[in-house]
């Protein structure tokens, strides 16, 4: 491990030193006017997936992007982050409880079944209920009933959610157990694919061998941890084709083993590209490097449930720490511009998005922050610590945030790296930490709900802080019930702008989509979820 | 003999549950859940967790847990893995590419390693003597990923002899490049240790009872000499075998080889236990058979040892 680490680095220096004085910086040699091949396949960077390929149990990206093109949900969300109908004719409700979905029509899974209604309660009745324990099950809890097949303890009481109706082969219904703004939104996910029925022949089957209703269709047998082969679907109805014969999803334990395969044009896409070439992959690529902001973001935050942290005039001290920050120049300087400086909680590419949620406490200002800091009695301990995982390249953020904290406020600030991600996630939901650590969230679906509900409502899944506000979770349940999404961006908006006033957390920045591609295929393009526009894509003759 | 194979036979079995209840024991004593794991940033849903620990038999006290897994083994079962795929089957595609790599690093070591040591040995001080110690010098003080990613730099991305990465870990002619990295360091000793040896064999009385009974040069170095010589190096290429199949994970990982190494890495990191202990048990079973290996084969290098 140790080892590997440090041989990242080397081969960093060494590789960019021979660049240097070999090569000095390859011109691109992309050719926009080759003619491209319908059928050619192109490969895409990937891990192995960690769980069996069912939707409802795929929760990683390794799973999830062979799911997501195999797969057509109701809606998805387009490159700019917009919803669209894809399976759905039409999503309608009224109220935000009662949901009537209606299917396009003469689709059909790769095997030749259609796709009805039944494909999707009955999918998603399964996912949901406790025996099967899938990992995306929370995905269903809103859908009225699934406490009956979901309880918290001992065997579901029932088989079915009494939320879900099937109408007729081209239409059912959803009711809510509560009202949910963005269910609508929530729906892309890949929990919520259809199934088709010879899937509940054989799950185990299935797992290896997908059948879905998406653009792309596996072909051949999954070779673990070498690639999984997709070929066009041609009786998919959808309306983004595939301009490509087929994706193939190649499998790397390294991703700078993976990298030196793009540069080789052995890997044709790469959707991030190693944090040890960041300074050198657009030499490298020139016009093929990729680098553009995605719905994720990087924040540090504090853990409340410490008696210490929890006392309320301690929000001045967050709010003095958070000004003792130079944003702007820490992400053009010491990131060399592989993150944006952060004006808020949401993601600029996010909907819901507005400038200066968080207004002048995310603005550099050393003397205010000095006199805040001192108002609020200080930093506990007069020290902080900012824990992060080590393996994930954020030590050169961290050093530089806590380089500008022990500068601007003589606040000691230290960073504290665990060696794993894991390890790190294990002392946080444990309730372990004692001063500030690394918060990341990257976007379940391009809406500011999901980056200020899902973190900061009490007892949010990933309310890392314990961060509780009653007026906030008022706030929050009625943005949740409002009429329209445009109601209830602007109600969490509102959150948002609040939020600053007791900074639980520190926004620091709007992560990057650092990305790259081979000679052999053009038109490119990523959406908000770090994601290559799959179907887009041509290859070269 | 017979009853010198059967005795180390059976001492193998207590050593085999030792190692496996001591990975076993170390495995669940990492730190964080793996089930809790699973669910990656977001909050694992309770019943979900509760049911996938009973799927798993983590539910029941550690050493019910290791009495299960290795009732299981007896009967031929290695578990299954957290993806829901059974250990046998990550072993049965893992396997085959590591053990084509380890022979060929190894085949690549004993012939290269033993020839240089012996032409070393037999002019020593000359200047083929001073090149090869300095060679091997610079190898055995370079770290192995560091030659790894310079091969990989040099021969894949500048001169574009070879892809970068193997495209198929089956395919021996791609799997060249690895082995001789992996093979590079070991080299490095097993020359070094030959021609010493050889150089302190020059000197003893039975060479110079050979060569003055006027046995042809051949014979006194090839069989007198030699295999005498040989001793030391085969102690030191029994245990390097056993590395070799267990110890590539930064080789495999600069060259993507899907192999044990990166198997076993993965594993740890998710702290898959099955996987982990499976893996490590058949690789202690090819450290203890290749040791055994070793002492049956000083009995037919050296006719002074006999096992009675």
């Amino acid at each position: 491990m140790r080892g590997a680490k440090s041989a990242v680095w080397l081969a960093g220096a060494i590789a960019v030193a021979l660049t240097a004085t070999a090569c000095g910086g390859s011109g691109s040699g992309s050719d926009d006017n080759a003619a491209v091949d319908p059928n050619g396949t192109y490969t895409y960077y990937n891990t192995e997936p960690q769980n069996p390929l069912i939707p409802a149990n795929t929760n990683e990206t390794g799973g999830g992007y062979i799911i997501k093109n195999l797969f057509r949900g109701l809606v998805d969300f387009d490159e700019k982050g917009k919803l669209r109908n894809m399976a759905a004719e039409s999503v309608e409700s009224t109220d935000n409880v009662h949901f009537t979905v209606k299917l396009k029509q003469g689709w059909t899974f790769h095997n030749g079944e259609p796709m009805t209604a039944s494909s999707f309660v009955d999918a998603w009745n399964w996912g949901a209920n406790v025996k099967n324990a899938q990992l995306n099950s929370s995905w269903f809890a809103d859908i009225k009933g699934y406490d009956e097949v979901h309880p918290e303890k001992g065997d579901p009481k029932a088989d079915t959610m009494s939320g879900l109706k099937v109408v007729n082969d081209n239409e059912f219904t959803i009711e809510l157990a509560h009202p949910v703004s963005v269910f609508k939104e929530r729906l892309f996910y890949d929990a919520f694919f259809p199934l088709p029925k010879a899937f509940y022949k054989d799950p185990k089957g299935f797992g290896e061998h997908p059948i879905g209703n998406g653009p792309y269709q596996q072909d051949g047998d999954w070779q673990h941890k070498v690639e999984f082969k997709t070929k066009r679907f041609d009786n998919y109805k959808g309306e983004d084709k595939p301009k490509n014969g087929g994706v193939v999803f190649k499998f790397y334990n390294k991703d700078d083993a993976a990298y030196n395969d793009l540069v080789s044009d052995k890997l044709d896409i790469m959707f991030q590209v190693p944090t040890a070439v960041m300074s050198q992959y657009k030499n490298d690529l020139g016009e093929r490097a990729v680098d553009q902001m995605y719905g994720g973001n990087t924040n540090i935050a504090f853990p409340l449930y410490q008696e210490e942290w929890a006392k309320p005039e301690k929000a001045k001290v967050r709010q003095g720490l958070s000004m003792a920050i130079d944003r702007e120049t820490i992400a053009k300087t010491a990131l060399k511009g592989s993150k944006d400086a952060a004006d808020g909680w949401t993601p600029k590419v996010v909907e819901g998005y507005q400038p200066n949620s968080c207004g002048e406490f995310c603005k550099f200002n050393p003397t205010k922050a000095k006199e805040l800091i001192k108002e609020g009695g200080g930093v506990p301990g007069n020290k902080l610590t900012v824990t992060y995982n080590a393996d994930g390249g954020h030590k050169e953020w961290v050093d530089a945030i806590c380089n500008d904290i022990r500068q601007n406020t003589g606040v000691e600030c230290v960073g504290d790296p665990k060696p794993t991600f894991q390890q790190v996630r294990a002392d946080i939901t444990d309730k372990k930490m004692t001063s500030a650590f690394r918060m990341a969230w990257v976007q379940d679906f391009p809406n500011i709900s999901n980056f200020i509900s899902e973190q900061y409502r009490t007892g949010a899944g990933a309310n890392d802080m314990s961060f509780s506000n009653k007026d906030l979770d008022d706030l929050m349940k009625k943005a949740d019930e409002a009429k329209s999404i445009e109601d209830s961006n602007k109600l969490y908006h509102e959150v948002e702008t609040k939020l600053a006033e007791q900074m639980p957390s520190i926004p620091l920045f709007f992560d990057h989509t650092k990305a790259g591609y081979s000679k052999k295929v053009k038109n490119v393009k990523f959406d908000t979820f770090r994601q290559a526009i799959w179907t887009e894509v041509e290859v070269k003759k | 003999m017979g009853r010198f194979v059967a005795r180390r036979l059976l001492q193998m079995i207590p050593v085999f549950i030792g190692t496996t209840l001591l990975i076993f024991l170390m495995v669940y004593s990492l730190p964080g859940d793996p089930i809790k794991a699973l669910f990656g940033s977001k909050a694992a849903d309770p019943a979900t967790v509760e049911r996938l620990r009973h799927e798993y038999g983590l539910d029941k006290p550690l050493l019910q847990q290791y009495w299960n897994y290795l009732t299981g083994l007896l009967q031929g079962d290695f578990g299954k893995s957290f993806t829901g795929r059974p250990v046998a089957d990550l072993m049965k595609d893992a396997f085959p590419v590591t053990i084509r790599l380890a022979l060929l690093a190894f085949g690549i070591e004993v012939v290269v390693g033993v020839a240089l040591g012996l032409l070393t040995g037999l002019k020593r001080g000359k200047l083929i003597d001073q090149i090869v110690l300095i060679l091997t010098l610079i190898v055995v003080s370079i770290p192995v990923f560091v030659i790894g990613f310079l091969t990989q730099f040099t021969l894949g991305m500048k001169w574009k002899m070879i892809t970068p990465t193997v495209q198929d870990s089956m395919d021996i002619g791609q799997l060249a490049v690895p082995a001789t990295v992996l093979a590079a360091l070991s080299l490095a000793y097993v020359t070094r240790l030959t021609r010493t040896t050889i150089g302190e064999n020059l000197r003893a009385d039975y060479m110079r009872t050979a060569i003055a009974k006027g046995l042809p040069k051949r014979r006194v170095v090839g069989v007198h000499l030699l295999r005498n010589s040989l001793i030391p190096v085969v102690t030191f290429l029994g245990t390097d075998l056993g590395v070799l199949m267990g110890g590539a994970i930064v080789t495999e990982g600069i060259f993507n080889v899907q192999g044990v190494g990166n198997t076993l890495f993965r594993a740890i990191q998710t702290s898959e236990g099955p996987t982990v202990v499976g893996i490590v048990s058949v690789l202690v079973i090819v450290y203890l058979v290749s040791s055994l290996v070793v002492d049956l084969l000083y009995a037919v290098l050296d006719p002074r040892i006999r096992y009675a």
